[in-house]
């Protein structure tokens, strides 16, 4: 296989500082995503992406930061659904063999699909500065997962007016630039709906499956 | 001559802040401020704090976890680093940086520290709550500086005082159905480790025969869990292999009592032996203490000794008289005459059940669950100081083994009462279990 090269979002000739650091290093970045079974997955996504560019062009190519966080999006996306539908739905809301809770030490009971999605995010976050993510809603049940930036007010706005669409953008936090991209998050099982339908603290309680209940913003720094 | 002269002044200069810097016990003249009381006994081991010179706030940031960061993870931190590493915080970082303990905590600045032992903004909760009032109305015209010291939150371990667990336990009773600590169980770990042991008798003790020991002794030990574990004199005297050690240390506790010395070197009496190799500490001595302490007992040294006594390791001694026998404020001195004094007469007199009666130990050094050598084990956590400051990290692994959750809540809001040990009833009220109950009734 060719040797792949990480290039910005707008220019596949310069290298920039992060995007610029060697693909051995690119590699390992991906290969630190620790949710739960996405090592191969996020290789695979990326191997083929890298593949199709090298095939098409001679030169040597990259994945942009938009294919990227695609890429990553797509893992989180399954292993969430996974997550809320086999395990919290079934066991929590079909079977009633076992509650989903916010404080499932206490209750020995299932964390939240919104709290395995942070505690993942956190553990990568632990592991590299390469790229960040979290869950945010305009109907937050924790006032802190409302958005914060203007990117993150913008995009979640446009999810929710857009559905099916993503929104990206990019941003200087901090001293920093970053390439932020904003998927939507969808109620997926019924557990989804009404849970926060009935939470005490929601505010929103016409949550439907299928509608867009907030959104997945994944952050990647890029040269100025 | 001037320049001579000023010459021989730099270089004396010189040497003497070098000799001060590179020996131990000169590091004095280069403390920048008085430490606060959690740190002062290892306040001349720099580099226990400082572990590079020149090191920046990262190093700093690992020095703080190296010794903090089980213990803020075992209280399930509520406001991990990882809260604020995310880009999306670099507003709230540049205003108040989240991501390391010294932003609060500064030390070398007792003067300015709080009473719950480290220094502390007053009102840092405004910062990212400020709209707080908005979801709870109750919360409206609360002060800022009010969060931490109305017995409602904590920063870092919310454990005992987060909502829903306010409202689970708000009809609770003073006093439980069954009110009694855990029961160790460290023999039952090693039986399940090792299988069964059997009980040594005196004719078995392998001491060397050219060693004259009183009977008072071998009588001691007899009556120890040593003895009955099979545990005989060359596994603490020879733990380490073939030389005879006439007065056993730390290290031979723990090569059987790892958690209990592990715990005991994260604590006040053993922080100053946890240091490295290289400089090391004393024992703690109540002199270098800053509690009130007995006058005969200044010079004690702290060791696993001193208040279990060779030999006969006499746990209910340690769990009373030998902190009594150096503590001296106004809490301990009034103890005897507590009801939890009562209670522990009535278990030792055999008049209740085991378990029952509430000793300085049961208290400051409770027996916790954790991963024993066979599976869950009841150890004694030695770091005092392990739930101490702020009061309400006592509810959940301590108060609650006998008491209701209102009742313990109330009970730790009220100097009075930790004043007078705990004779008569709460005087303060914290009012979060009411809000909070108020709340799911709207």
């Amino acid at each position: 296989m060719k040797q792949l090269k990480l290039l910005t979002k707008n220019s596949k000739s310069e290298k920039v500082s992060v995007w610029g650091r060697s693909s051995v290093k690119a590699w390992s970045s991906i290969a630190d995503l620790s949710y739960v079974g996405t090592k191969g997955a996020v290789f695979g996504l990326a191997v083929t992406a890298g593949l199709m560019m090298t095939g098409c062009e001679s030169e040597p190519q990259g994945i942009s930061p938009q294919q990227f966080t695609d890429a990553l999006h797509k893992v989180m996306e399954s292993d969430r659904a996974v997550y809320t539908k086999q395990v919290v739905n079934r066991l929590a809301k079909e079977e009633k063999v076992i509650k989903a809770s916010e404080h499932f030490m206490d209750e020995k009971a299932l964390p939240l699909p919104a709290q395995m999605f942070r505690f993942g995010a956190e553990m990568v976050a632990g592991k590299t500065d390469d790229f960040s993510y979290s869950l945010q809603s305009l109907w937050p049940i924790n006032k802190q997962n409302a958005p914060v930036t203007e990117v993150e007010k913008t995009g979640l706005k446009f999810i929710a007016d857009n559905p099916g669409q993503n929104y990206y953008s990019e941003e200087e936090l901090g001293g920093q630039k970053y390439f932020t991209a904003v998927y939507p998050d969808i109620a997926v099982a019924p557990v989804c709906a009404s849970c926060h339908n009935e939470h005490k603290d929601t505010p929103r309680t016409d949550f439907k499956i299928g509608d867009v209940m907030g959104g997945v913003v994944i952050r990647v720094p890029v040269g100025s | 001559m001037k320049w001579l002269s000023w010459g021989l002044i730099s270089i004396l200069l010189g040497v003497f802040w070098g000799w001060s810097l590179f020996t131990k016990e000169q590091n004095a003249r280069y403390l920048i401020g008085e430490t606060t009381d959690g740190h002062h006994q290892i306040e001349l081991a720099c580099e226990s704090c400082h572990l590079e010179p020149f090191g920046g706030a990262e190093l700093i940031q690992e020095a703080c976890t190296n010794c903090h960061g089980a213990e803020l993870a075992r209280a399930d931190d509520s406001h991990p680093k990882s809260k604020f590493t995310d880009p999306r915080n670099a507003a709230r970082i540049e205003v108040l940086d989240a991501r390391y303990c010294v932003t609060c905590h500064i030390e070398h600045r007792n003067e300015e520290t709080h009473e719950m032992g480290v220094t502390l903004p007053e009102d840092f909760c405004f910062y990212c709550h400020e709209d707080i009032g908005e979801d709870r109305p109750t919360h409206k015209n609360v002060p800022f500086s009010d969060c931490l010291t109305s017995g409602c939150h904590n920063y870092h371990d919310n454990r005992a005082l987060y909502e829903d667990f306010l409202v689970k336990h708000a009809d609770q009773a003073a006093i439980g159905l069954d009110p009694h600590q855990p029961m160790r169980n460290l023999l039952e770990q090693v039986v399940a480790e090792k299988g069964a042991v059997r009980p040594l008798t005196l004719n078995e003790a392998d001491k060397p025969q050219t060693l004259h020991v009183g009977s008072e002794v071998m009588d001691d030990w007899l009556q120890t869990s040593h003895a009955a574990a099979g545990v005989n004199c060359s596994g603490c005297h020879q733990s380490s292999g073939s030389t005879w050690v006439d007065k056993p240390g730390l290290e031979s506790c723990q090569s059987c009592h790892q958690q209990e010395a592990e715990t005991f070197l994260q604590g006040k009496h053993g922080m100053r032996l946890a240091g490295s190799g290289d400089l090391p500490l004393s024992p703690m001595t109540p002199a270098m203490g800053r509690l009130p302490f007995k006058t005969d007992a200044l010079e004690t040294e702290l060791t696993c000794t001193t208040c279990h006594g060779a030999h006969r390791f006499d746990t209910w001694k340690a769990a009373v008289e030998s902190c009594l026998g150096c503590h001296n404020d106004e809490h301990s001195r009034n103890y005897p005459d507590s009801p939890h004094a009562t209670l522990r007469e009535l278990e030792h007199q055999g008049l209740a059940d085991p378990g029952t009666g509430v000793s300085c130990a049961t208290c400051h050094m409770p027996r916790l669950e954790s991963a024993g050598l066979g599976g869950e084990a009841i150890q004694v956590m030695h770091n005092q100081n392990d739930n101490l400051r702020p009061n309400e990290k006592m509810i959940r692994s301590v108060c609650m083994d006998c008491h209701g959750f209102p009742f313990s809540l109330d009970a730790l809001a009220d100097p009075e009462l930790i004043r007078n040990n705990f004779k008569g009833q709460p005087a303060a009220h914290v009012e979060s279990i009411d809000w909070a109950t108020g709340r799911r009734e709207e």
